[in-house]
Formats: structure tokens, sequence, C-alpha cells
């Protein structure tokens, strides 16, 4: 053991003093379900996880070329689909005059707005990781990116396409049926279709920033289709309108082939920051298109003190049918966020999400503080109110063979509000 | 030879009261103003380290660490900057873009390495805290002749030094501060001291440069910035280190891309 160790930071030592740096960060989560789980598999209310994200990072040539390398991994206390591990970036940066290229493993967003990330496509979202979707998985990726005074130009050549993860059946919040790890694909190629997308981004001094992006390859939302069943499973369904026991229901995710349009406009102006994203997209069903639209204020310095209140509202669209329709097709989100601008950096988020059409709401809380130099803590709590109960799995299915699809809002993961508390240590 | 001298004496005599009279005591403090701001013309470029010290009225002391590289502005332009913050480790590679101008709003954008995002900061954050230090925004940004009004008060003695003490007037209605009055040296134009009135107009902080050092055989720097919170008790205390000029930086340093690559 000592003697491992002893290897080990002999073999490190050099890497650090030739310009290596190894850092990262390990947390520990605790959640607690304030409602009894629909799904039998899931029952439980408590729930722990952790995860470990070092990242090794090295520059040489006057940092014209970066190489970071960030591996991923988290243990799940119930869901042994949440217990998973990524690589996050493995890459390489290299710095021309007036150029980049960024080869390997990385993770790209795109966007403005708050509510609803359309124009963001290029990572996988890991979904089993945070509900919230905005952890990534690692994009293998050749990026080439030219910087002009007329703007900055973004070529992407996608090899290699990332399955997005799912909650497994003893995970909360889950899908209504577990989903398969056999994912039908529209290209021929499966997985192994290369993807390409653009995008020409640039920022004018009167306060206008904007970015047209386009990206063509297979969609990273999937479409959940019930499948899985036996004829004999399925004539029985027909008849009486029940699965079968023993049967063994699971939605397939189907991964289409899209070409997807953006754009992202921004005007700041006295404070007030406008927000604008949309696309448009084609190759799933009809072509359809999304908005999400608002501003973003901050009063600063409250009655007098060095706390600022943010405000955000913004409104989320899409022209979708029914039966494809995201959750967020005419939502309306407001939220706050009071930043104390203390020594802790204290912060609390206050967010609604609200269905003007199906009268849900999600409502998230999440407030963060530091202690001492390496140690940083989160409360989060997420409600889903008026949301109606997920469909019983015969009840999807005999709505896909009757090609009835209602939207499903919320209900699939309604009766799963929970309390987190996450504690990471910063090494 | 005794005449011309006379004469000469004599037309000193008359002339220098007559230059006096003709400056208006906010002419003197503008021109004072402009002297110091073009010693400090010329940089080109320079990076920076920096050490941040909160100090609560207990005594309990945080610490922040962060980089800043500037490029100056051709002409007319102002300043570029890229600062980028080491420590608390939980904001380690966030990385703040700035692009100063001369008469209005500075456009701020930072990097959240978590998220891979850029976000545009809107906020007409002046008078806040800086990193929850004693220093607001307003402090920490180049301070433009263009921003303020002056009115030159006296001389006085600083130190070994003498120094010129005047007054300076945000013109931002935004701005945290009625009135600062400053101490600069008569001989090379440092600031040693700054006096900062609120809003209500009662004195709020005071700050206090030392420990001085020249570079380039021009451009003088101090290695220490003291920040006295009167109203609060707290304090901060900012050390430089690590002063590099000619660095090499250039427009490209000071884009979107590169603030990507910060770290």
């Amino acid at each position: 053991m000592k003697k491992s160790l002893l290897t080990a930071s002999l073999l490190v030592m050099p890497l650090i003093s030739m310009g290596w740096e190894f850092r990262g960060e390990v947390a520990l989560e605790g959640r607690y379900f304030t409602q009894d789980s629909p799904y039998p598999e899931a029952d439980y209310s408590t729930n722990g996880s952790a995860y470990l994200k070092p990242e090794i990072f090295h520059e040489w040539n006057d940092r014209d070329d970066l190489f970071t390398f960030i591996p991923y991994a988290r243990v799940d206390e119930n869901d042994s689909e949440r217990t998973h591990w990524d690589i996050r970036e493995l890459s390489w940066i290299h710095v021309g005059d007036g150029w980049e290229s960024r080869v390997g493993i990385r993770k790209v967003f795109w966007g403005v707005t708050e509510g609803r990330h359309l124009v963001d496509i290029i990572n996988q979202t890991d979904q089993v990781d945070q509900v919230d979707g905005e952890e990534k998985l690692g994009q293998p990726m050749i990026n080439f990116s030219l910087v002009r005074n007329w703007g900055i130009v973004d070529l992407f050549i996608l090899p290699g396409f990332r399955e997005r993860t799912f909650a497994g059946e003893e995970g909360r919040p889950r899908t209504p049926l577990p989903v398969s790890d056999d994912a039908l694909y529209e290209s021929s190629k499966e997985d192994g279709r290369v993807d390409f997308a653009i995008r020409y981004q640039q920022y004018f001094s009167n306060g206008i920033e904007m970015a047209l992006s386009h990206f063509s390859g297979t969609s990273r939302d999937p479409l959940l289709i019930p499948q899985n069943l036996t004829s004999a499973e399925l004539q029985s369904l027909i008849l009486t309108g029940v699965l079968p026991a023993g049967s063994d229901p699971e939605f397939t995710p189907l991964y289409n082939v899209i070409d997807q349009t953006g754009l992202e406009l921004q005007y700041l102006q006295n404070g007030w920051l406008w927000k604008l994203e949309g696309i448009s997209r084609s190759g799933q069903g009809e072509r359809f298109y999304a908005l999400d639209g608002g501003f973003e204020y901050t009063q600063v310095g409250l009655f007098g003190s060095a706390t600022d209140l943010g405000w955000i509202l913004e409104y989320i669209w899409e022209d979708r049918d029914d039966s494809l329709a995201s959750p967020l097709a005419s939502d309306v989100l407001l939220g706050t966020r009071f930043t104390f601008n203390d020594v802790a950096s204290t912060e609390i988020l206050a967010g609604i999400i609200y269905d003007t059409e199906e009268e849900e709401k999600a409502i998230s809380f999440e407030s963060s503080r530091r202690f001492g130099n390496n140690l940083k803590a989160t409360l989060e709590a997420r409600f889903y109110t008026d949301a109606a109960d997920p469909l019983s799995p015969s009840a999807l299915y005999r709505d896909a063979l009757r090609n009835i699809n209602t939207n499903p809002g919320l209900g699939p993961i309604s009766r799963s509000d929970f309390v987190q508390a996450e504690l990471v240590y910063y090494f | 030879m005794t005449f011309r001298l006379l004469t000469a004496s004599l037309a000193f005599a008359l002339a220098f009261p007559l230059h006096a009279n003709a400056q208006t005591p906010e002419e003197r403090g503008l021109e004072i103003a402009r002297t110091a701001d073009a010693r400090g013309d010329g940089f080109g470029d320079f990076q920076a380290d920096m050490r941040m010290v909160l100090i609560t009225k207990r005594g309990d002391q945080a610490e922040r660490e962060l980089r800043v590289k500037t490029l100056e502005g051709k002409g007319d332009e102002g300043d570029k900057s890229l600062t980028i913050f080491d420590t608390p480790r939980d904001v380690r590679g966030t990385a703040m873009l700035t692009f100063s101008y001369k008469t209005k709003d500075d456009d701020q954008w930072l990097y959240l390495p978590a998220l891979r995002r850029v976000k545009t900061i809107a906020s007409r954050n002046k008078s806040g805290p800086f990193m929850g230090s004693e220093f607001s925004f307003e402090d920490m940004r180049g301070q433009e002749v263009e921003k303020y009004t002056y009115k030159y008060l006296r001389d006085e003695a600083c130190g070994e030094l003498t120094c010129y003490v005047m007054e300076r007037y945000p013109t931002d209605e935004h701005s945290g501060y009625t009135k600062m009055v400053v101490w600069l040296d008569k001989a090379e134009y440092r600031t040693w001291k700054v006096d900062y009135y609120d809003r209500r107009g009662s004195l709020l902080k005071t700050l206090e440069a030392s420990d001085f050092s020249q570079y380039q055989d021009k451009f003088w720097q101090p290695a220490k910035m003291s920040m006295v919170n009167h109203q609060t008790g707290k304090a901060t205390d900012l050390f430089w280190s690590n002063y590099q000029y000619d660095t090499g930086l250039s427009e490209a340093d000071f884009n979107q891309n590169s603030l990507k690559r910060a770290r």
C-alpha cells in the first residue's frame, strides 16, 4: 500500500513539474422523496449517491497546445442505471493564428436562455445524472474554429453517437416504462453515423450578440416507443385492453436523422438582457418550430444591502404535434436569484415553470454556499404540482396501438418531488 | 544684466498669478488627472497575479487568488482585460472578459467552466462587492479620466512626498459614490490614498496603496492595496505580484474562444 503510494507519487510528481495539473471534485448527494413512488420497483423515500470527477490538464508550446482529461463516475444507492461512468473530456486544443482546432471528446454549449436549451445540440444529455438536463455526456468531435473581425465560425465533425441515459426501473424520477438498451436508428449506420454542425457567432458593440447554427445528423432527442411484446402478448392486449401477466413492456428509443437550424439572439440595454432562442427541425415527424424568449434583469443592492436580486421571465413555445411534443410546449418560466455577495458566495435561486395549457407547475429551489476554501454545499428541491399521474403500462400500449398520442406533460415524473442536499469537495 | 533680471522677474511675477487665476480648481483637477492618466499610457499589455485577503470585523480571514491580463486599447478604444479565478476552488477556471469603454458601460462576459457556458453579465453592478470583498466592481475597473469630474483642493505632505489632494465626482448615475478624495504624489502621480463617500455623502471607505515599484522604467504599481470600510469595520487587502509588461498579448487573447480556454 505504502509502496504503491510512493510509486504513484513518483510517477505523478515529475508530471506536475512538467506543467501537468491535477485537480477535481468529489461529491456526496442525499435525496428525500416526499411522496410514495407510483412504481413498486422504486419504492423508497431516501437515496444516496456520490460522484468523482478528476481533471488533468497539460499545456505546452506557450499555451498554444492544451490537453484535458476529465473522467467521471457516479455510484447510486438504488438505481443501477445511475451508477455509471463517462469520459467527459479527453481533448487536445491547438491554437493557431486566428484559428483553433479542438480534437477529442468534449462538451460544447450553445444558447442564451435559461428555460429550455433549444439550440444546444452537440452533446447528449446525461438524463440519469441530473433531471434538469444540464449534465452532458462527452462527445467525440473534430472542431475547427475560425476567428475573424466579422465573427467566429465553428465547424464540427461528430463521429460516434451517444445514446441518452435514462433512469432504470429502480430510479426516481423514472420513465413509466423502462427504456431498452437496444435503440432503433433511422440511419443504417446506427450509432456510427458521422454528424456535422456549423455555427457562426458575432458580437456587436451596441449590445447585440447573435449566433446562427445548423446541425445535420442523428437527433439527440429520441422518441420513446412502447415495444418488446410477443405477438401473443399483443393479441391479448388488443382483446382485453390489459397487458398479460409476465409480459416485459419497454420503451425503445428511436433516433431519427434530423436537420436543425438554430438562432440565438441577445440584446443588452440599460441592464435589461433580452434573449431569444429559436429552432426549426425537420426529420422527426413534420418540420416544427420552437422558441424560448424573455429577459433577465438584476436589481442591484437590494434595500441598501450588498444583495442583488435577479429576475428571469421567459416564454417557451413549440408548434409540434402533441404526440411528439415536449412537456415545454407552451410554458412560462419565472425565476428569481438572490446573490448575497458575501464571503461564502451565498445564492438562492427559485423558479417556476407553468404550463399554460395543462396548468401543471414545476417548481425548483436551489441554494448554495461555500464553507472554507474547498467545500461547497447546495440544497435543492423540486416539486411538480397539478401533474396527472403517469399512465399505466397497459394504457401506454393501448394509446400507442390506437395511434392516440396525448401530451404526456409532467405525468411521467409526477409523484417524484424531492429535496436534495449535496456536498462537493474540490481538490 | 540687473535690468534684464528685474524685467524677467517682474514678468514672471505678473504672469504667474495671472496663470493661476486663469485655471479654476476644476481645471487644475482635470489637468492633474490627465497627467496621471497619461503617465499610465503606452503600457501595451501587462499581466499580474493578485491575492485578495478578506478580513471580517472579528479578524477572520478568507483568501481569493486571481490573475489579470490586460491589453491597452489603441487610440480612443478602451482596454480589454481577462480575469481568471484560481481560488476559492469551486470557482477555479471561471474567467471574466471585459471590454471597457471611456464613455459607456463596459461589456462583460463570464465563462462558467462546469457548464462550458459563456454568459453576458447584464447587471449594471457598479457598487456591488467584487467577490465578497470591500472592493466594488467600479473600484476594480480602469479609472478613465472621462468617467469623473474633478476639483483640486490643495497640496499636502504625504509621508516624505508632497501630494496633490483633489476631489473626484463620478459622472455615472449608477456609481456607489458621490465623491472621492484622492492623494497623488507630485513627483510621479501615484495614487497613495482615496477616501470614498457614499451616496448619502458620508465617509464609506479608505484605500491606501503602498510598496510601489517601477516597471519598464515608467509604470509605477503598488504591491499592496488596503481597503477599509469605516461603516462595517471590514477590510480587504490586495497583494499584487508577478507584474509583467510586454508579454506579447494581442486582440486574439481577448475573445470568446480565448475566454473558454483561459484557465
